[in-house]
């Protein structure tokens, strides 16, 4: 396994032989993986692997039942934890589908959710005046159309707008660990490379992304430490940003094999 | 034939029942009762103790025996469910004691109705009066105080209970009471123009704009005792004016009857807003008492160029039935109606409204949101009837359900009735779910299960609240929150 100039951090995540089941039916067969501090890693594998399953599991999606292992969040169980209470202590998934809410407005959305993690930390309430200060610098730093969190949350919006939506809320909450979810799927090469930027502005030392994902394009915007493979409800093969391009030019087809034969 | 005699009690006999309502306390005060049930003599005592001219008991006495033609024939075509009322066990008239003419000013008011108030959030006393606001208070049968008269006043507004209206106004109040509810109207407004006992009464002379905000707050208090109220409200050429109404009950085991009727008249190029809160008891979370709340509202845009609009947040009431209406009779004439029922564990409600056009450009709107909870049912019943000479009438309708969970109903029985080929019609309607994926999206930010419900439902209703004035807005959204408790998580 390669190591990158990110790792050293303190983990943040570790996950430990995780299995889950929707319906009945065995997604995730037991997955490991840990994530530091300041690393940025990317999950790729082919469709119907798991790989959106996994971040929706970490999240605390309620269709999932968990069937063993565990997965750790700064020492901390984290499966134990209601879906609210891991966004307030800083796992945030960005959505494939950021869902609508015809009528909320996405200022009182993104205020809502900044002073329930405010509240969480023995916070005060952020003032309105404050609040509004803090929202035009991050979407700026976002590079976003100010209008957008004058509308409905995501009602309304084209698939490119959603997705730069939820890296604003990114931006607004600043996740300790920020599980992006296909949020490539959709977006022209425009588009791409705004929500990539807006990513990079994010990361830091002290945070983490992990990037699920089907192609290989979005990882030439945003630089992996560690390129893991899910296939089948687990991880076959972990490297370097060099497994993504050997991805990108072989497909996922002599993984498989290599996996059904042993190798 | 013998008269019969005033009795008197104290108000809190009745057991409470144990319920989160917090408006539900009883106000301790001795009450003046007719005695239980309906007859020729119950109207004449109404008359008598309220002082009334001849010709409105005779009014009343009219409507009275037309009632009993009906004999006891509720209509039966709403989508609700209730044991037969005993209209023979229902208390007709209850007024605070001790006040045989209504108070002369605030000094006279009973300290203890005052303190009432103010706990419902409608101080009444000088210095601490809502702002912009003046506000008729009635409670069981009569009305204990209008706030602000003097600078109403001034400019030329009559604002004042019924009760004083016919003794001070007789000319209006013949002219117009009737007008457009006819006492023959329905079945529930027979009864209520039988034995109505107070409301409020509003008069907006030529070319004024009303310069505050008109409000009356209702409050049933006696056990066992029916409202009747009835508002009347007339705007004269070219006048203004936005109305309030609020309302509330104690939580009582048994139901209670309310049977109101509010009549509203715009003349040419004027323009009335009619908000409601309507926040009656519900009953407890298993179905048990509630308030029974029948009522017929309707306005006549009568004049040219003349508007009427209708907003309703309907959260209370064991059974709400009710179809505010405008009769669009002048041209150019503009109806709106915007309502947000709610109804949550066993509460039912069947509303919406009526439009009639009449007059050449007319135009009507009906925005009906609908949320089902727990084993709530909840029923959007509309027509809307374009007549021959209505040339150029055009109308909108969208109506939405939002259901949570999977115990209750909603309905939605739109009548359109088109006999002049120049109409517009056009109809939206919409039923959803609070999704599990968008609850789910709120929790990943961070906001509870339940804070989600709250913000989608509110958002669901934002179209509404905007239609309400400010502070109303702020108060109809913390109702819906209070109403859905129990229903979420």
């Amino acid at each position: 396994m390669t190591q990158s100039a990110g790792s050293g951090g303190q983990t943040l995540l570790e996950v430990r032989g995780l299995s889950a089941s929707v319906g009945g039916l065995e997604i995730l067969k037991g997955v490991d993986l840990t994530v530091k501090a300041g690393e940025v890693h990317a999950i790729m594998g082919p469709n119907g692997s798991g790989k959106s399953t996994f971040a929706n599991v970490l999240a605390g999606k309620p269709d999932y039942e968990i069937t063993g292992g565990q997965a750790l969040f700064e020492g901390a169980d984290l499966l134990a934890m209601e879906p609210e209470i891991r966004s307030r202590l800083g796992v945030f998934l960005a959505f494939q589908y950021p869902l609508e809410l015809p009528g909320v407005r996405a200022w009182q959305f993104l205020k809502a959710a900044v002073d329930a993690q405010r509240k969480q930390a023995g916070e005060e309430e952020l003032s309105a005046r404050a609040f509004d200060r803090m929202l035009k610098e991050k979407i700026e730093l976002v590079d976003i159309d100010p209008d957008l969190v004058k509308r409905a949350v995501n009602e309304g919006f084209s698939g490119g707008e959603k997705k730069r939506n939820e890296i604003l809320q990114m931006a607004v909450l600043q996740p300790k660990l920020a599980i992006l979810d296909e949020t490539d799927s959709g977006l022209d090469i425009d588009a791409l490379r705004i929500v990539s930027d807006g990513v990079n502005k994010l990361r830091n030392e002290s945070n983490a992304v992990v990037l699920v994902t089907h192609y290989q394009r979005i990882l030439n915007y945003i630089a992996p430490d560690q390129v893991h493979v899910l296939m089948d409800g687990r991880i076959v093969r972990s490297g370097g940003p060099e497994l993504a391009h050997e991805l990108e030019e072989r497909g996922y087809d002599w993984i498989k094999e290599a996996v059904d034969a042993g190798v | 034939m013998t008269a019969p005699r005033v009795i008197s009690r104290t108000g809190a006999t009745s057991e409470e029942l144990d319920t989160d309502y917090k408006w539900g306390f009883t106000i301790d005060i001795d009450s003046d009762l007719a005695p239980k049930g309906l007859s020729e003599d119950v109207v004449r005592l109404i008359s008598a103790k309220k002082g009334e001219p001849e010709w409105m008991l005779e009014w009343r006495l009219k409507a009275y025996r037309y009632w009993v033609k009906l004999n006891q024939a509720e209509p039966k075509w709403a989508n609700i469910h209730h044991p037969e009322i005993d209209f023979q066990d229902i208390y007709y008239y209850a007024a605070p004691k001790s006040k045989d003419d209504a108070p002369k000013s605030l000094d006279e008011v009973d300290p203890e109705i005052l303190e009432a108030f103010e706990k419902l959030g409608i101080p009444l006393a000088e210095r601490e009066r809502l702002a912009g606001v003046a506000v008729d208070a009635v409670l069981d049968s009569v009305s204990v105080a209008t706030t602000y008269q003097e600078s109403l006043e001034k400019a030329g507004v009559i604002f004042c209970s019924m009760s004083e209206a016919i003794k001070n106004h007789p000319d209006l109040v013949k002219k117009y009471l009737g007008s457009v509810v006819p006492y023959a109207d329905n079945f529930y407004a027979s009864l209520n123009s039988a034995v109505f006992s107070d409301g409020s009464f509003a008069y907006i002379p030529k070319g004024v704009r009303c310069p505050m905000e008109l409000m009356t707050y209702f409050r049933i208090n006696q056990a066992d005792s029916g409202q009747f109220e009835r508002t009347l409200i007339i705007a004269e050429e070219g006048a203004y004016v936005s109305y309030l109404e609020g309302c509330t009950a104690p939580a009582r085991k048994t139901h209670q009857l309310h049977a109101a009727v509010v009549e509203l008249v715009a003349l040419d190029d004027a323009e009335i807003k009619y908000s409601t809160l309507q926040n009656w008891f519900p009953g407890d979370k298993d179905g048990n008492g509630g308030v029974y709340n029948f009522v017929t509202k309707r306005g006549k845009a009568q004049g040219k160029n003349s508007k009427i609009s209708w907003t309703q947040v309907e959260t209370g009431s064991a059974i709400t039935w009710k179809y505010p209406s405008v009769i669009l009779q002048g041209d150019n004439s503009v109806g709106e109606f915007y309502s947000v029922a709610l109804v949550n564990n066993y509460q039912q409600a069947d509303t919406g409204t009526k439009m009639i056009h009449i007059g050449k450009n007319t135009k009507s709107t009906i925005v009906a949101k609908g949320i089902s909870a727990g084993h709530g049912n909840a029923t959007y019943r509309g027509l809307v009837k374009i007549m021959p000479s209505a040339d150029g009438a055009r109308n909108f309708t969208q109506c939405d359900s939002l259901l949570v969970g999977d115990q209750c109903g909603a309905h939605t029985v739109p009548y359109i009735e088109v006999r002049n080929p120049t109409a517009q019609m056009e109809h939206e309607a919409s039923t959803s779910k609070v999704s599990d994926e968008q609850v789910f999206y709120c929790q990943q930010r961070g906001i509870s299960m339940e804070d989600a419900h709250y913000m989608i439902i509110n958002g669901f209703c934002r179209g509404i609240f905007q239609e309400l004035p400010f502070e109303f807005a702020m108060e109809a959204s913390q109702l819906l929150k209070v109403s859905l408790e129990g229903a979420v998580g």
